[in-house]
């Protein structure tokens, strides 16, 4: 139990199962390990909520670029597509 | 060559595409045009391999991405001793030694997000300046993580990283990211 009192006054251990969750399963232990922290701290509790904004706000940062009319420069993609051609044509 | 690949037509069918992809994920726009001509002429020299079973896009963003994390790698490699350890020591003591909240770091509020598309921009660019913060290393775990949801033993096979310490990695590099967002956006 020694262990376990630690990891729930602990907030260091606790952001680290709140990000560990955010990717992958937690085992049963650090479940509850972590939501009795949750219960008690209202920080972490914060800080998990601002860490699932931060992950939504980055996949959309990524989705929004993937969609914005970022190009390469017209001679570029022309000098490109001769390389390849040229490649094409050794074969 | 395969029936399906038409490399005629690949600068205007992709080539935005793989260079927009390179560019978010390496941030430097000579090094991703490179990466985009060298995705190029490794999938001409593979091209007989391509097995038709995925579009020609996907394909050619399979083998850009096995780039990208070759720069990663060469960028953390480098870097790994100077720029981690830099990092590292910048940073500023989020807990105490008991492992609690440093209240001059602690979690406060931030005003995020409405449906405002103004504001949520304003806060792209904050999102953005803050991961270029980052070490490269970090935002490689993060991007491969968050972003193209490989598995765990994929990143730290590829990246060269023990389990315990991606862990590390993912936890301090929300860690900091919050931190920034919070000390930019009030």
């Amino acid at each position: 139990m020694g262990n376990l009192k630690k990891v729930i006054r602990n907030c260091k251990q606790a952001t680290l199962l709140i990000e560990k969750k955010s990717v992958s399963d937690l085992s049963f232990r650090e479940m509850v390990e972590l939501r009795i922290h949750l219960y008690g701290c209202s920080w972490c509790r914060l800080f998990s909520k601002q860490s699932r904004v931060i992950n939504d706000m980055v996949q959309e940062l990524f989705r929004n670029s993937m969609t914005s009319d970022i190009r390469l420069d017209h001679d570029y993609k022309k000098d490109l597509q001769s390389l390849i051609d040229d490649e094409l044509n050794k074969n | 060559m395969t029936v399906n690949l038409n490399p005629h037509n690949w600068v205007s069918a992709h080539a935005d595409y793989l260079y927009t992809f390179a560019l978010t994920r390496i941030n430097d726009e000579e090094q991703a045009r490179d990466l985009v001509q060298d995705t190029f002429l490794a999938a001409l020299q593979r091209a007989s391999n391509f097995e038709g079973k995925s579009a020609e896009r996907t394909w050619l963003t399979a083998i850009l991405k096995n780039k990208i994390i070759d720069v990663y790698r060469k960028k953390s490699s480098g870097l790994r001793t100077i720029g981690e350890t830099a990092a590292e020591n910048e940073q500023p003591d989020f807990f105490e030694e008991d492992g609690h909240w440093n209240p001059k770091h602690a979690p406060q509020t931030f005003a995020i997000v409405d449906k405002d598309h103004l504001v949520n921009k304003e806060f792209e660019v904050i999102l953005k300046k803050c991961m270029e913060k980052l070490p490269a290393l970090w935002i490689a775990v993060f991007t491969m993580k968050h972003i193209d949801e490989e598995p765990t033993d994929t990143i730290c096979a590829q990246l060269k990283v023990s389990a315990s310490n991606f862990w590390v990695i993912i936890h301090r590099a929300k860690l900091n990211l919050r931190a920034c967002l919070q000390k930019n956006w009030i």
